[in-house]
């Protein structure tokens, strides 16, 4: 058994039984809608509907809406993609990486975590979309068998290993978070009392019988898709990093961009599952579950990743200098001192002064402060692809293409769609499927719980004192 | 028992129990429908359960019909094939285009019967390439704003009959009263227009002819007269000059026929990196108040305020006058920079110099005469003998004309071509004293400003729909023949008079009269027919040359001249003066709603769809003004509203404002765009001055976006972009000012394009490029519109262009030096107070290594086996990675919808304005990726002709719109693996020489290849620059 050194802190809160987590966490998926959740699905919706119309705007009128121009041909679409898929780094890494190195903490966030995930990547995906000038032959970038002759894609273009890394990424992602759902989903079905609850869970729950073969089973193929899905961690978002380091681009065209937009993906992705989970513990009342243990290890994490984004960013400023090329150079001094100065410094304040406040534990510990930050870092992340992608196009080779680039309220309101659909997706999530992994918390409670009481099989303690009987009593039986 | 139920009737026909009602009652159906009872589905007379299913199988059809893309309306199949017409085989017809004196000999090509597209004619010995403005006119044809027939008063629907019975009526009558009948025209270049004119004026005797210009030469006329005693406008010939200088003359830009000096001036320009090659070239200094393309394109360039401009002649007078003995003239003395190299260069090459100014005043012009003269160029460079009929206007006859319309003294005016309360400065009055005069008639094609005030408009059709002839210069001759039946219904002003006139109306038949009574017995040789024919399919017939250029002897007035300009110019003055200019492609506006001229970048501002207040940047910072404040300019109570562009190399203390804009009745592409500041100029000494002084000019608070194609002005010294040297250093090093890449390896060091992961490409057949003499391409333009009518490229208006969305696939680069240190790259950025100008076209480069390609991921452009980058729109799925990726930012993206979208109301919104697609170019849909194909339908058609042919293609056989279009020859285009071809001939001397790639060092292997830019500038101190890349 894996045991815990004394030293560490406990990751689980209030003497939890095993049957105090099925019921925290199950409560809010068996009871009815709250207020709060109401009142901020219903949000989502409105942003939403008006993010839709938008984005039918703008493919009912073509690109033109935006702000990009002959010089400037990617700004927000492309910006809102990276930032997207950059956040969705987090839930795999936690999942996999962290499931790799036996890192128990990532038990309580990592449904999450890999739900944000595949939320975020639909987000980015749907800019991949967006972005296309003529969305509806979006399928010709995919290897399919056509009738077009010996038309096929471009292998050699960094867009199509894009399309490879972002459904592999994508179907990999959904499976695995739909792997880890299945014990609890068999939870769910065994305590529902409606049909219809019975019917869904059941059906999704796909038979799961909670055997020892099945429990076999399931840790075997977690192991396996942990381990394929890990070096994903790394590929996507260097894949993506190519859409830019293949170009001749200078600020493009630099051979650091895998490790640096590894870096910041998980740098943003961390950032935002605290951004989530901050408000899920509150709402949901997990404070037991996700604890300030739980926080500050990812703060941890942030500081590291910050760092590595931060020593990036000057080690590119260093070659740009050091290398002569005078093209490169211009390209870092005009985003230091360019018309874009502002994104610029906004980028280096957010991404890596920051993170290393964390360094004071008082202040990684201190959950309002760690929910600005993260805002903060999520907003250096997105001015970082802006910089990246904005300041680099807008002056390149050709003084005499040089031009600005400024948003119009289709950039705005297309890259708000996608926040009403990620928050929409979310709250859906939250509502109707577990939170937290229960088997998986279930599974560390013994080694890393506080006040660990002395049977943790019990009835859970809202029942202990008498609201109900609970649908499945293994005391009694 | 009683019945008590209530009892209720069906309808009155029950209560009344008719007899129809009983007999039908028992049967609730009535009897089936007889054969053919019921009607077709379509007359809305309703449909029966047994339609249903044709009902629904019409829907079936209409539907799937429906969803059919791009159905194909009204085409008609040849039934009866129009001989000589084959489907998509092109015919072209030599014709010219001649408006306003605007001259260029042309080839039509006409597509299934319309005109699609208009080239230059090689065989012309007067025209040069084919202008913005003659390109542009195609599209004047396809202008659905015209009159569609004649119009009296408000009455469109009225007859050409009615219309002439009305007209000769009313003519007899004012002829019978002595009555003055005045044809007010534009310059015109045709000989037997005039003598149809000299027959009206036959029959109507009280009839006299006013030519006026809007951009009028008419002092240069006055000048030669008191010079020479020849009243003319001469030929220059710019290609024998060693030392040239232009007092305000933009003869490379919009000074009378800039394309012939364009031309000639190009020639000595020219130079060769061949060890053999001409390694010299003309030397050219330029004084003048705006920063002109000549201007920019001159070895020395001064800028002077347009008050001491008369003064810079004086002086240079002065000073050449005492090198070669000449009596001095007293003026006041001047210290511009320049003014002695000038006057000591010009006195050195004597016999090969040229002086010219296009300051419209007598005095200035006996003062240049008269240094002409002493230099000997009359003979030389100038010949009085071969006059030019470009400029015939008189401004003191056309003045007259408008004090006699103001007097009441004008019983008819007839206008032709002309549209004086746009484009005179007396336009306002005229326009009040217009409704006076009982008859008046304009020809002109549309409800213009003037035309909309006269009783009747009997509108010529477009030129390509006319016969005609020019004489753009004496003994020069050529035709105009129609390429297209006529449109509308209209009559050339030329057979209207003939008609009012009383003679055969038929104006084909009158000039091949004309032409065999006074062209053909100017050396015609063969028989009329022949000769006839011959000068049709040639487009040109030049009248073999009597006498050689002959020197002329100055006994002008040079002291009267002297006072003359001692009383209009001071050698120094602290107020902010106006100075107007014609902007090269919209020109003097009378064509104004051209969408292609109005988005076609001025090359200097590069600023379109709008005219402003060029305000030096010296001048900017004093009066606090900033690029895009609108201001006030004031004169004399005259006041336009226009933002600011800060123009470098203007002279200080001067506003400068383009003619040209501000049409009212023109059409939508030109009504309301920009301010129209004819009003603003003057009248010196009788003559048009468009230097009309002191302005007040004061900020108004607003502001206004610019439309600007290039915003960035200077090259950031950027050596692999731009090359250039000056003279003396290529003459000892043709490799001097190029940038040569080189990288240190392990293996020593290498050139940048060794280093390479590409295989590269083998063409086995042809491998098509082009190079492009940036020492000849003095920024025109007119590629640029050639390209666009060639491709079918959309117009996306003014607001597009502030979005830095234009679409025009080749444009021109214009960049200005700047005077800061080369590691300053903040103050690199701030062009100099007087730079040099260098113009760059940029086009798809077809880089060898394109880095468009890799990054397509659906494979939509790709590389050709003969060295083209082909974009295939079809494929396109709008990434827009491929323009992103390109160095050269070349590649435009369709953003709208450009055709069929009321938000972009141009020639591709309208059925007829489309008509000018050429049938070979795809019109692209939105959401794609576009770029220069190196016209590859061109090539494509020329390899078929080859092939059927069965031999290969010939050098010249296809060449390229830009290049066809280029007076100067700058642009090469042709296959460079056949090595007799130029542009192997070309290359194999300038590889070790001029010749560059763009950006060399990143290795991307374009065909497209830059000759240096050469300046004729003394070498600075230091060396050769030859900056080495380690």
């Amino acid at each position: 058994m894996h045991v815990t050194s004394p030293v560490r802190e406990p990751l689980i809160q209030g003497g939890k039984t095993y049957a105090d987590v099925t019921e925290d966490i199950c409560r809010h998926v068996e009871g009815a809608p709250t207020k709060e959740w109401k009142i901020a699905f219903g949000l989502s919706l409105i942003v939403l509907a008006y993010g839709s119309v938008c984005l039918a705007w703008t493919w009912w009128e073509g690109l033109g809406v935006w702000g990009l121009n002959k010089t400037v041909g990617w700004a927000w679409d492309i910006t809102n993609f990276v930032w997207w898929v950059g956040i969705g780094h987090a839930g795999t890494l936690i999942s996999a990486i962290l499931l790799l190195f036996r890192q128990k903490w990532r038990t309580s966030i990592n449904r999450a975590a890999e739900a944000m995930t595949i939320f975020a990547v639909i987000c980015a995906a749907s800019f991949i979309l967006m972005h296309m000038g003529r969305p509806w032959m979006a399928y010709w970038a995919l290897p399919l068998p056509n009738a077009f002759g010996s038309l096929w894609v471009n292998f050699n273009s960094p867009l199509v290993w894009d399309v490879f890394a972002i459904s592999t990424y994508f179907s990999v992602s959904l499976v695995f978070w739909y792997i880890g759902l299945i014990p609890d989903l068999a939870t769910i079905r065994d305590r529902a009392t409606s049909k219809i609850s019975k019917l869904m869970y059941g059906t999704f729950a796909m038979g799961w019988d909670g055997s020892a073969k099945t429990w076999a089973r399931y840790e075997y193929i977690s192991l396996i898709l942990a381990g394929l899905s890990t070096p994903l961690v790394l590929s996507v978002h260097t894949i993506v990093s190519m859409d830019f380091a293949t170009s001749v681009i200078p600020g493009w065209h630099t051979t650091i961009f895998p490790p640096y937009f590894v870096a910041g993906a998980i740098f943003s992705g961390f950032a935002m599952v605290q951004n989530l989970m901050l408000i899920t513990r509150v709402v949901y009342k997990l404070e037991d579950y996700i604890t300030l243990e739980h926080i500050e290890t990812m703060n941890k994490v942030i500081t590291l990743t910050g760092s590595v984004v931060g020593v990036a960013y000057i080690t590119e400023f260093f070659i740009a200098w050091y290398s002569g090329v005078e093209y490169e150079y211009y390209a870092f001094f005009n985003r230091m001192t360019g018309p874009y100065w502002w994104a610029y410094w906004a980028m280096m304040t957010c991404n890596v002064i920051s993170p290393q406040l964390f360094w004071s534990r008082k202040l990684r510990r201190s959950i309002t402060f760690t929910f600005f930050i993260s805002v903060v870092v999520n907003i250096g992340m997105w001015f970082e692809r802006f910089v990246i992608i904005v300041t680099s196009l807008h002056r390149d080779y050709i003084p005499s293409s040089w031009a600005m680039f400024s948003p119009t309220r289709y950039d705005i309101g297309d890259y708000i769609f996608s926040f009403g659909l990620f928050f929409t997706l979310f709250l859906l999530f939250s509502k109707y499927l577990p939170v937290v992994n229960m088997a998986e918390v279930k599974a560390v409670i013994r080694s890393t719980s506080a006040n660990l009481p002395t049977k943790i099989a019990g009835v859970a303690k809202v029942r202990q004192r008498g609201t109900a009987e609970p649908a499945f009593d293994k005391d009694k039986e | 028992m009683e019945n008590t139920n209530k009892r209720y009737w069906r309808g009155l026909e029950e209560l009344r129990n008719d007899e129809k009602f009983v007999k039908e009652a028992r049967s609730e159906f009535s009897d089936g429908p007889t054969e053919g009872q019921y009607e077709s589905l379509v007359d809305g007379a309703g449909t029966h359960r047994r339609d249903f299913l044709k009902v629904l199988g019409f829907g079936m059809a209409a539907v799937s019909l429906a969803a059919c893309e791009a159905p194909v309306k009204k085409a008609i199949p040849y039934v009866n094939k129009p001989e000589g017409e084959f489907p998509t085989i092109a015919n072209w017809y030599a014709s010219t285009y001649a408006e306003g004196g605007d001259y260029a000999s042309i080839l039509v090509k006409t597509r299934e019967g319309r005109p699609v597209k208009i080239e230059g004619n090689s065989l012309s010995k007067t025209s040069f390439g084919v202008s913005a403005r003659a390109h542009a006119s195609l599209l004047g044809l396809y202008d659905n704003e015209k009159l569609k027939g004649p119009k009296k008063g408000s009455d469109t629907k009225v007859t050409w009959d009615v219309v002439d019975k009305e007209i000769v009526d009313q003519l007899t009558k004012i002829a019978a009263q002595g009555g003055a009948i005045r044809i007010l025209s534009s310059t015109i270049l045709s000989p037997s227009t005039k003598s149809v004119i000299a027959d009206f004026t036959t029959k109507y005797p009280t009839t006299s002819h006013v030519m006026y210009d809007a951009n009028s030469s008419s002092a240069i006329v006055k000048g030669n007269e008191l010079s020479f005693g020849k009243a003319v406008f001469p030929t220059y010939d710019f290609s024998k000059a060693k030392v040239i200088v232009g007092i305000d003359a933009d003869f490379l830009g919009t000074w009378v026929s800039p394309d012939t000096f364009s031309a000639q001036f190009a020639e000595t320009r020219r130079v060769s990196s061949d060890k053999e090659g001409k390694k010299e070239m003309s030397r050219h200094y330029q004084f003048e108040s705006i920063l002109s393309v000549t201007g920019s394109n001159a070895d020395y360039r001064t800028a002077v305020k347009p008050s001491q401009l008369g003064l810079v002649a004086a002086a240079l007078y002065n000073k050449v006058a005492a090198k070669l003995g000449g009596s001095p003239i007293s003026a006041a003395a001047i210290d511009v920079p320049n003014l002695d190299k000038a006057a000591t260069e010009l006195v050195a090459a004597k016999g090969q110099s040229l002086v010219v100014s296009g300051i419209n005043d007598a005095s200035v012009q006996v003062v240049v005469n008269a240094l002409n003269s002493l230099l000997g160029s009359y003979g030389a460079t100038i010949n009085l003998d071969k006059p030019a009929n470009y400029r015939q206007g008189n401004d003191v006859a056309m003045n007259s004309l408008v004090d006699e319309v103001k007097g009441g003294k004008v019983a008819a005016l007839l206008l032709f071509g002309a549209n004086p309360v746009y484009d005179h400065p007396r336009g306002a009055e005229l326009a009040a004293a217009l409704p006076q005069v009982s008859l008046s008639v304009s020809f002109n094609d549309r409800a213009d400003e003037t035309s909309s005030l006269l009783k009747y408009i009997c509108p010529a059709p477009h030129y390509l729909e006319s016969w005609g002839d020019a004489e753009p210069v004496a003994g020069s001759y050529s035709l105009i023949q129609p390429a297209i039946s006529q449109i509308f219904s209209t009559r050339q002003a030329q057979a209207s008079l003939l008609k009012w006139a009383g003679l055969a109306s038929d104006y084909h038949e009158y000039i091949k009269a004309y032409w065999r009574k006074n062209v053909y017995t100017q050396g015609g040789t063969g028989d009329f027919e022949k000769f006839w024919i011959k000068s049709l399919h040639d487009g040109v017939y030049d009248a073999p040359s009597t006498t050689a250029a002959s020197g002329a002897t100055f006994s002008g007035n040079l002291s009267a001249a002297a006072s003359g300009i001692a009383k209009k110019y001071k050698a120094s003055s602290t107020g902010i003066e106006l100075t107007l200019f014609e902007n090269i492609g919209l020109g003097n506006g009378f064509h104004a709603n051209n969408p292609w001229l109005q988005e076609l970048p001025e090359p200097i501002t590069k600023a379109c769809w709008d005219n402003h207040a060029c305000i030096s940047q010296k001048t900017a910072a004093e009066l606090g003004f900033e690029q895009g404040d609108v201001v006030k300019v004031d004169i004399k109570g005259k006041a336009v509203e226009v933002p600011v562009i800060i123009q470098p190399g203007l002279a200080n203390g001067t506003v400068a404002i383009a003619i040209g804009f501000g049409r009212e009745k023109a059409g939508k592409s030109a009504n309301g765009v920009g301010k129209n500041v004819y009003p603003l100029a003057a009248f010196a000494d009788g003559y048009l001055t468009f230097a009309p002084g002191e302005a007040t000019v004061s900020k108004t608070g607003e502001t206004r976006e610019i439309a600007q194609t290039q915003t960035h002005n200077t090259v950031m010294n950027r050596k692999s972009v731009l090359q250039e040297t000056v003279l003396a250093h290529f003459q000892k090093d043709p490799m001097a000012g190029r940038f040569v890449p080189k990288i240190p390896t392990s293996d020593g060091v290498v050139d940048a394009t060794d280093l390479s992961l590409w295989n590269g490409h083998k063409y086995k057949n042809h491998s098509w490029g082009m190079v492009i003499d940036l020492n000849t391409c003095f920024g025109c333009g007119s590629c640029v519109i050639s390209c666009q009518a060639e491709n079918n490229i959309p117009v996306v208006g003014r607001q597009e262009v502030i979005n830095s969305r234009e679409m025009h696939w080749l444009r021109i680069d214009r960049y200005y030096s700047s005077d800061a240190d080369v590691e300053d790259l903040r103050g690199l950025e701030i062009a100099s107070e007087n730079p040099e100008v260098t113009f760059q076209p940029m086009l798809c480069q077809h880089c060898n290594n394109a880095p468009c390609e890799t990054v397509c991921p659906v494979l939509a452009t790709t590389h050709s086996s003969e060295g083209l980058n082909q974009m295939t729109y079809n494929r396109c799925v709008g990434t827009r990675y491929c323009a992103n990726n390109c160095p050269y930012k070349v590649r435009r993206f369709n953003w709208f919808k450009y055709f069929d979208n009321d938000n972009f109301d141009y020639h591709f919104n309208n059925d007829l304005g489309k008509m000018v697609i050429n049938p070979d170019v795809t019109v692209r849909s939105r959401g794609v990726i576009e770029k220069c194909s190196m016209c590859v339908h061109r090539i494509q058609d020329a390899k078929l002709t080859a092939k059927k042919e069965r031999r290969r293609i010939v050098d010249g056989e296809v060449n390229v719109a830009c290049a066809s279009s280029c007076p100067t020859n700058a642009i090469t285009f042709g296959d460079m693996n056949d090595p007799e071809s130029r542009i192997s001939k070309l290359l194999e001397v300038e590889k070790e020489g001029r010749a560059f790639h763009m950006l060399e060092e990143i290795n991307v292997r374009p065909q497209i290849s830059y000759l240096t830019k050469v300046r004729n500038k003394d070498a600075a101190s230091k060396a050769p620059e030859k900056k080495e890349h380690a």
